[in-house]
This record gives structure tokens, C-alpha cells and sequence, in this order.
């Protein structure tokens, strides 16, 4: 079991005012599953994914990943465990625009114990891994929306994290360049990695083994499937 | 601790950070630029003037030392007679013998003679008797001739130097050497002709007809219980403490003076002069840094207010470093260098503005600057400073950016 999760709470105050954000979840994925978290805004989604990738800290109820309870660690070592265990990948690429892709990759290395051959060698790998490895010298400004998000997986794949994060990672791509990057997930996949995707898009879905929609704070509805399965598909709304 | 190639990237990011915001930065860091500059300008100044009254003491009399006779202070004339605390030539021998800080030494005794050159005659002349070490001590050479030397004085012989206003004086042909004068009733070879007394700075000296003689041929023309003083030249400025202590020890030995007996000499060295320069110029460097001091602070807040913006500006960087893993420690040190880096390299334009102003004051004829120079604790002291600077003002900052909550920053527009 890589994710554990017991009656997760989460509380944020906005002013005087209490929002139940998570309602008391209860929620395991295995290693390698792929995962998609769907619902509406303001369903929880992205609280939960802040827990589990180590962001946050839950108000109530227990998250263990990969045996570890993160509930009780320092600020500290929530950083030291989101660079070790959690890769993350965003809307919007997150890329430092100053930066070489193969710097931007190189990035979370710099804040873990390792050399600069060991960093170099295993972010041309990574690079490598997405298919760009003829564009290590280029800036972000210089690559389509795709390839950046590729530079961006690069980012997240480098410490080969235990799960990897992404938090609606099509949401400013077209249709081309999203069936492209669900390829990338998907072949990371192939090679073992644990996924969770957060993401509105049915189709986006339709590529993981398992559909968690939440509603209200609350695991409205929790089915696996085959991948692809153009049964959901099928019922997209537009 | 950190990745220590953590350190490098963090200042090559201030760096990149510094160059993509060329005017910015330029205007951020003009405060430290212009203290700096300030600083390293007025240190310059103020050493290059020290140097040149140091330098004017130096030829004046600097690493001199005089001993006079002294009665001690409220002590009764019968108790020490004059017999007693004159100097005596034993002790200036004992002093030349014994003194290991000293190069030089020259007793000066001075008489009033009548000196007649054929026709002419000239009442109260001033007669001086020397050593051969005054010539080196005074820096007084022979234009013609030669100076005295040893055997002048071991042999008493009936010599003499004249200075050039005595050729006029007494009616001497240009080149006096070898010609005789009559001083008092005894007449004297004329071996050399030394340079007038140069005028310095500090005093215009009186010329006139000047005689020199060796000391030994002087005592048998003076009285019996006649005065002179003794002038010694040490090996440097550093030793004055050690040549007194010599000098002391020497004399009270000589005198058989007992513990507790006061001195019946006085010692008294040039170079208390340049201590007294050396204080007064410190004051003016302390007060000019203090100044100073208060332009860096205000500089210090421009660094201060421009490393916030910076802050709010890279929010969301500061939220993806923080997600992939950059504790707060880690992001607190990046800003700071970065603060540090912004100082150090005002700093450095400051030193170098300072260098290139001094260098043009030292080149500007005519204002006694010829000397000024930036010294190297002006610069370390600057540099130390501005890194000082930085810390503080980049601090806030920096602590800012670190305690920033990561959800919030990716969130940031």
C-alpha cells in the first residue's frame, strides 16, 4: 500500500467562518495504480491532493505514505519528504522562465544530497525519458505548451518519487497535446510509476485505471476501469 | 547542511537575477555605491595627507632623539649643581658604545667667537662643535670639500666647515677650502663648505655665518664647565621606546643614580610629534566613517525594499521551489545571497570609483595629495560592511520568502 488514508479531515477558518474542506476519507491506492480524482470545484479534490503530496497537513484523521505518518512532521521534513517521495506537475508548467530546460529539470536535485555529475547525468535521463532530449538547451519560452509539460514531468520523474502529482496537467493544452502527454502518463505507467491525476476532464479520466469522484468533501463514487474505456467517454456532458 | 552547489547556483541566480534587472539593481545599489565610494575617497585623502606631514617630519627630524641636562623638578639648586647634571663627554661616549637602537650620535656644543678672515672680522659668531655623525643626523653634506671625520675629532685638530653665507661674510673665495680663518686666537684650516639649514615647513631658520669645528678642538676653547647637548638618529621610528630605555639606562648608570633618584637628563624623541599626527588623523577617519556609516545604512534600505518587491515579485517561484522540495532554510539563504551579492557588488564599484578618484586626486598638482591612496584595510574593512548590509537588510526578506506557505505561492497572479 503506498497511500493509507483514515478519516481525513481537513478544516480551513476563513475568518469566522469554518470550511469543511474533507469530510472524513478513507482511501488506499496500491503502488503503480493510476489514478484520476475528479468533482466539481470546491468538492475537496485539490485539499486532498495538497495532503498527499506533503503540502499540507491534515486538521484530523491519518495519511501514511508509504508507511510514513506525515501527519505529526516539522515543516522541515514536509520539504525534505515532497523531494524525495512526491513529484509534482502543473497547470500552468511551473518553469522558472530564466532557466534552461535541462536546469529546470535539474531543480529538485539541488535541494537533495547529490553531485553534479549524478544531477546532470540523471536529468539528460529524465529528459531523455520525455522525449526531448534534443532540447536541454532551449528556455521555456522557446518550447510549445506540450513540451513544456514535458519538461515539467522531466522535473517530477527526476528523484523517481513514489507518486507522482499532477494537478489538472491538460487543463492549458489543446486536444493534440493532451492525448500526447496522457501517452507520456501513460508509458510512465507501463514502467511502474504511481500516478494521481486531478482533472474535470472525462477524457483525461478515461486514460487511468481508477476513478475517484469526490463531492462535498466525501468520496462520492470510487470504480476502476478498463484504461480507455470509452464507456465514460460516452457520457461526457459537452 | 545543504547541497553545497546549492551556494554557487543561489549566487549565480542573484547574478542572473541582478543582470536581468540592469537599472534596477544599478539604482537599488547606488547608496552603497556612493558610500562606499565616499568612504574609500576620504580614507585616501586622509592617509595621503598623513603621509606627507609624516614625510615633512621625517626630513625635519623625524627618528631623532635629544638629551638635555635637567635639574629634576622642585629640587633644591644645592642638592644638584650644575657640575652634577651637565652632560659630560665620558657619557657621551658610554652612550654611543652602549645604545644598540641608535645609528648616529653627535654631541652640539655652540660658543660665541670673534672670526677674522684677513681685514675682515665678525664678533659672536656662532661656533658649533660636532661629530661626524651630524653631517648624516642633520642632513647636512659638503657642497666643496670634505666632511669630518674620525680623526678630526681623535686628533683635536684645528679645522673647520663654513656654511655659504660665510663666504660673503668674511670674504672666502668661492671654493673656501684651504684657506685659513682666525677664531678667537686660534687659526683654522677650512676643509669643507656645508649647505645653508634648509627651510622646512615648520620654521624659517635664521642664516648667517655658521662655523663648525670638531667637538674635541671645541671643548679646549670653551669654559670648563661648559653646556652641550646630545642628538642621536635612531634606527627607526618603531624603536624610540627601546633607543629612551637605552639611553636612560645608560646615563643613570654613568650618573649612579639609585632606584629611586629622578633623572637629572631629559630625553626627549621627534617621534612623539607624528604619535601626535597619527592620533589626530585617526579622528578624522573614525568621524569620516562614522559618516559614512550612515549612508551605507540608508543604502542598506533600498536593498531592503528592492529584496521585498523581488520577493512578491517571484512568489511563485518561491511556491514550485518549496513543492519540489526547498525547506524554508534553503529559500531563506538563496534571497540572502542574493541581498549579499547585490551589496558586494556595490561595494565593489564603490572601491573601484574610490580607487580611480584617489588615483586622480594623487595626480592633481599642487593641492599635497600626491600621496593619497586607498590602504587595504579601507577595502577589506568596505567589503566587510557591505556583506554586513546585506545580511541585515536582506534578512526580513528573506525570512518573508521562507515562511511563505507553498499552496498559497502557486496560487499567487
Amino acid at each position: 500500500m503506498i497511500i493509507r488514508i483514515r478519516k481525513l479531515r481537513k478544516v480551513y477558518r476563513v475568518g469566522v467562518e469554518r470550511i469543511h474542506a474533507l469530510r472524513g476519507i478513507d482511501l488506499d491506492i496500491e503502488r503503480n495504480e493510476f489514478v484520476a480524482i475528479m468533482g466539481s470545484s470546491g468538492s475537496g479534490k485539490s485539499t486532498l491532493m495538497n495532503i498527499i503530496g506533503c503540502l499540507d497537513r491534515p486538521t484530523s484523521g491519518t495519511f501514511e505514505l508509504d508507511g510514513r505518518d506525515t501527519g505529526t512532521i516539522s515543516v522541515r521534513d514536509l520539504a525534505i519528504a515532497r523531494n524525495s517521495w512526491v513529484g509534482f506537475v502543473f497547470q500552468s508548467f511551473e518553469l522558472l522562465p530564466r532557466m534552461t530546460a535541462l536546469q529546470n529539470v535539474e531543480l529538485p536535485m539541488i535541494y537533495s544530497k547529490s553531485g553534479w555529475r549524478t544531477r546532470r547525468q540523471k536529468a539528460k535521463q529524465a529528459l531523455d525519458r520525455v522525449g526531448l532530449s534534443d532540447r536541454i538547451t532551449h528556455r521555456p519560452s522557446q518550447l510549445s505548451g506540450g513540451q513544456k509539460q514535458r519538461v515539467a514531468i522531466a522535473r517530477a520523474i527526476l528523484n523517481t518519487p513514489t507518486v507522482l502529482l499532477a494537478d489538472e496537467p491538460t487543463g492549458n493544452l489543446d486536444s493534440a497535446t493532451t492525448r500526447e502527454i496522457m501517452e507520456l502518463f501513460e508509458q510512465l505507467h507501463d514502467e511502474g510509476q504511481t500516478i494521481l491525476v486531478v482533472t474535470h476532464e472525462k477524457d483525461v479520466a478515461s486514460h487511468c485505471g481508477r476513478v475517484i469522484v469526490l463531492t462535498d468533501g466525501l468520496i462520492a463514487s470510487d470504480t476502476k476501469q478498463q484504461r480507455n474505456t470509452p464507456a465514460m467517454v460516452g457520457t461526457e456532458p459537452c | 547542511m545543504l547541497n553545497p552547489f546549492f551556494y554557487l547556483q543561489a549566487v549565480f541566480l542573484a547574478l542572473g537575477q541582478i543582470w536581468a534587472n540592469k537599472v534596477r539593481s544599478v539604482l537599488t545599489t547606488l547608496g552603497i555605491i556612493f558610500g562606499v565610494w565616499a568612504v574609500t575617497t576620504v580614507v585616501a585623502a586622509i592617509s595621503g595627507v598623513t603621509t606627507m606631514v609624516l614625510g615633512e617630519f621625517e626630513a625635519l627630524g623625524g627618528s631623532k632623539m635629544f638629551i638635555f641636562p635637567d635639574r629634576p623638578d622642585d629640587a633644591p639648586r644645592n642638592k644638584y649643581p650644575w657640575e652634577m647634571i651637565r652632560l659630560k663627554p665620558a657619557e657621551l661616549h658610554a652612550l654611543a658604545e652602549h645604545c644598540p637602537s641608535i645609528i648616529g650620535i653627535t654631541p652640539q656644543t655652540t660658543l660665541g667667537a670673534t672670526i677674522q678672515h684677513g681685514v675682515r672680522q665678525r664678533e659672536g659668531v656662532k661656533v658649533t662643535g660636532i661629530w661626524p655623525d651630524w653631517h648624516e643626523i642633520e642632513r647636512r653634506t659638503t657642497l666643496i670639500g670634505r666632511p669630518f671625520m674620525g680623526i678630526d675629532e681623535d686628533d683635536a685638530r684645528q679645522v673647520c666647515l663654513v656654511n655659504e653665507d660665510a663666504i660673503g661674510e668674511l670674504g672666502l673665495d668661492t671654493d673656501p677650502t684651504g684657506q685659513h680663518i682666525q677664531i678667537n686666537t686660534r687659526r683654522f684650516l677650512i676643509v669643507g663648505l656645508v649647505e645653508n639649514e634648509k627651510e622646512s615647513m615648520f620654521d624659517q631658520s635664521t642664516t648667517g655665518t655658521e662655523v663648525f669645528i670638531p667637538f674635541a678642538t671645541a671643548v679646549k676653547l670653551q669654559r670648563p664647565q661648559f653646556f652641550f647637548m646630545i642628538i642621536m638618529k635612531l634606527k627607526g621610528p618603531e624603536v624610540v621606546d627601546e633607543a629612551k630605555a637605552e639611553a636612560k639606562f645608560v646615563l643613570r648608570q654613568a650618573r649612579k643614580l639609585g632606584p629611586g633618584d629622578p633623572d637629572t637628563f631629559e630625553i626627549f624623541a621627534a617621534d612623539e610629534f607624528i604619535e601626535g599626527v597619527q592620533k589626530v588623523a585617526n579622528i578624522l577617519t573614525v568621524g569620516g566613517a562614522c559618516v559614512v556609516a550612515v549612508s551605507l545604512l540608508v543604502g542598506g534600505i533600498g536593498i531592503m525594499n528592492i529584496m521585498l518587491v523581488s520577493v512578491s515579485e517571484r512568489t511563485r517561484e518561491i511556491g514550485l521551489r518549496k513543492a519540489v522540495g526547498a525547506t524554508p532554510a534553503a529559500i531563506l539563504m538563496q534571497f540572502l545571497l542574493e541581498a549579499i551579492t547585490l551589496c558586494i557588488a556595490g561595494g565593489l564599484i564603490g572601491i573601484g570609483a574610490g580607487e580611480a578618484t584617489a588615483f586622480a586626486l594623487s595626480n592633481i598638482p599642487g593641492i599635497g595629495l600626491e600621496q593619497a591612496a586607498v590602504p587595504w584595510w579601507a577595502i577589506v574593512m568596505s567589503f566587510s560592511f557591505c556583506a554586513v548590509i546585506g545580511v541585515m537588510f536582506g534578512m526580513f526578506p528573506a525570512i518573508k520568502a521562507a515562511r511563505l506557505d507553498p499552496i498559497e505561492a502557486l496560487r499567487h497572479e
